[in-house]
């Protein structure tokens, strides 16, 4: 059985600095990591791998410019066995529609396939939009906020998800999509031996041509939402400060606060 | 004439909830600006009340009524509603960014090939376009988008529930009530086996006062202070910064902000939480804030009403007491 994992690289937004200021974002200081939550659909894959008697074949996918082949590298070096890195100058600027539009003509390049996982969301769009879209693009059934693998078989998939109200468990036909949370399980480590595959193994690299796209379907020709303003939110809610002299003039002072409200 | 602004509402357990009702106070902005009608979708079987809808600022519900739509399944959704917004060609389609939202609007989107935007926090009309302007936290929250969707209808967006308040209820409203039976065929890929509910506790998203803690606690014990505390204040509910619930102190359903859950309770009291914008993105809406910290120049002050510097692991106790205090007297 085939399984497609889908990662992003991301700029590490926890150390996203603000120019105090210009007020810009300070792009030189930042890293690009795996998107966070991507480690957990790799997990997934992996879980499933050893839960299945088949012969289970991982490929990561990312989208990306050509330093993304690192994620590639990081998801190989943790356990999936090849990578494909979608990379063109053209790509850049896509939207989610215009992403998953972008992976959605690579797949159906591909090998048949039984899955396709990915993360919540990624931590800099914060969409979680892709593989929703991405399932409707491609017709396939999809399993979003899956929280644990119960089954797995040649032809359908058991799993739980879930939702504001509680756990769901859903039975899904092969093939589709799903998306995973972090209650999946904790990522496992790179191993050595990984490490060194992940060195030996050369990502594969589909641009514009080898997918056969012209540029007005994709990056940000091809995208269907437009930034239009990027601002900086204001926040002031100019209250009253005190410095409390003793913990008992806190407290006080917050009793009468929720008194002064009809809470107490 | 524009055509209509329809929200997607929701059903849970075959009652409709509040989240319809904060979405027609989103969309009642927006139709009116555009002079133009404000509908609701409703998707279920058997779904009694419907003139509640209508009450809270509907114009129009439409029903799609089907045994096979009673609970949440994307591809039968998707089955029903495709042609339905081919048919009725909403200008404007909203829902909220709950994980039903989450799942259908981003996989209709793709059928559709529509432009969608995730958690917007606030939308507005462009006035020389009439364009829909949705702005979304960006980059982790530290700047806001403002995005538009010019070549794609309907233009599509969630928003966060709890963003905003629904409209006051008037019975005295009346408004179109259009069931529509779909053909549904689909032999869907997907069923569901069995569902658990969570058990109720005061979910944190409707109490009233909201109680947090943040790294400023200093001990994961120090949380238990926090739940009983909270456990003295009727409809309270207890929060949490990311940086406890990454280190386990407290589970991620506790969490509140950007990556969490919004709420927009009477009273937040963020307790020991410096108040980065990731944080903020979901307690600003809150009526009223309160925040205590030892650092005189903690963010969190910038927006809060009542900002207590000081010691919270010596405050707590006290306020603990005086809560105590105050039940043994009543
Ligand atoms: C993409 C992204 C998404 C994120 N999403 C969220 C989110 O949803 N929710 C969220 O909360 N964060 C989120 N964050 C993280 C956020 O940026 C902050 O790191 C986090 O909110 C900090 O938590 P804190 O305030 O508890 O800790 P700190 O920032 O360490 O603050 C602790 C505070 O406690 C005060 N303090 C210390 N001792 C005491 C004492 N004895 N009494 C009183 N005060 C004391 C300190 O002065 C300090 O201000 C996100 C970050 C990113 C990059
Ligand atoms: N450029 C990309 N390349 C590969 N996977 C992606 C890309 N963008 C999004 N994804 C996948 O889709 C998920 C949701 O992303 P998003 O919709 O951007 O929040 C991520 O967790 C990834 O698994």
């Amino acid at each position: 059985m085939n399984i497609y994992v889908l990662v992003k690289q991301v700029p590490a937004t926890d150390k996203v600095k603000i120019d105090e200021t210009t007020g810009t974002m300070k792009r030189e200081e930042v890293e690009a990591v795996i998107n966070p939550l991507d480690l957990y659909a790799i997990e997934t894959s992996l879980q499933i791998k050893e839960m299945c008697s088949d012969k289970v074949d991982i490929t990561a996918i990312s989208m990306g410019p050509p330093k993304a082949e690192e994620v590639l590298k990081e998801a190989i070096s943790m356990g999936c066995d090849r990578g494909i890195l979608l990379s063109d100058r053209a790509f850049a600027g896509a939207d989610t529609w215009a992403t998953s539009y972008t992976i959605a003509t690579l797949i159906k390049k591909m090998e048949p396939f039984s899955l396709i996982i990915t993360g919540e969301r990624a931590t800099d769009g914060e969409t979680g939009q892709v593989g929703p879209s991405l399932a409707g693009q491609l017709d396939l059934p999809i399993v979003t906020y899956t929280s644990r693998i119960v089954e797995v078989d040649r032809d359908y998939i058991i799993l739980e998800r879930e939702t504001e109200e509680g756990t769901e468990m859903v039975r899904m036909k092969l093939p589709g999509v799903i998306s995973v949370t972090k209650a999946i399980g904790e990522p496992r480590l790179p191993t050595l031996k990984g490490k060194i595959r992940a060195r030996d193994t050369k990502i594969e690299i589909f641009d514009l041509e080898r997918l056969g796209l012209v540029k007005e379907e994709v990056g940000l020709s091809g995208s269907l939402t437009r930034v239009v303003k990027v601002f900086y939110p204001k926040i002031s809610r100019a209250g009253k400060k005190i410095r409390v002299k003793s913990p008992e003039e806190g407290a006080i002072a917050i009793m009468e606060f929720l008194q002064e409200r009809g809470i107490l | 004439m524009n055509k209509e602004v329809i929200i997607l509402g929701e059903v849970r357990n075959g009652k409709i909830h509040s989240v319809t009702y904060e979405l027609l106070a989103w969309g009642k902005e927006l139709s009116e600006k555009l002079k133009t009608k404000l509908s609701a979708l409703i998707l279920g079987h058997n779904i009694r009340n419907l003139e509640e809808i209508i009450y809270y600022g509907a114009d129009k519900v439409y029903y799609l009524e089907h045994p096979r739509l009673n609970i949440f399944n994307p591809e039968v959704y998707a089955e029903a509603l495709v042609p339905f917004i081919k048919e009725v060609e909403p200008d404007i389609l909203l829902a909220g960014a709950t994980t039903l939202g989450r799942t259908i609007m981003p996989y209709l989107a793709g059928r559709l090939k529509a432009g969608l935007t995730a958690d917007c926090t606030s939308l507005d009309i462009e006035e020389e376009t009439g364009l829909l302007l949705q702005t979304r936290p960006a980059i982790g929250g530290n700047v806001l988008a403002t995005i538009k969707t010019p070549n794609s209808k309907p233009q599509m967006a969630t928003v966060r529930p709890k963003g905003k308040k629904p409209l006051e209820k008037d019975t005295r409203r009346f408004g179109e009530i259009k069931v529509i039976k779909p053909n549904i065929n689909l032999n869907s890929r997907i069923e569901r086996l069995n569902f658990k509910s969570r058990e109720e506790e005061i979910s944190l998203v409707d109490a009233e006062v909201v109680i947090s803690g943040g790294k400023g606690l200093k001990d994961p014990r120090n949380i238990s202070l926090i739940f009983e505390i909270s456990k003295l204040i009727e409809s309270s509910a207890v929060g949490a910064s990311r940086a406890i619930v990454d280190m386990g102190w407290v589970g991620y359903p506790h969490q509140v902000g950007l990556s969490g859950k919004t709420v927009n309770p009477k009273v937040y009291i963020a307790v020991g939480i410096s108040g980065a914008v990731q944080h903020l993105a979901g307690m600003m809406n809150s009526e009223s804030i309160i925040a205590i910290n030892k650092d005189p120049e903690a963010p969190i002050f910038q927006v809060s009403d009542l900002g207590i510097i000081g010691d919270a692991l010596e405050i707590l106790p006290v306020l603990k007491k005086k809560l105590e205090e105050r039940k043994n007297d009543v």
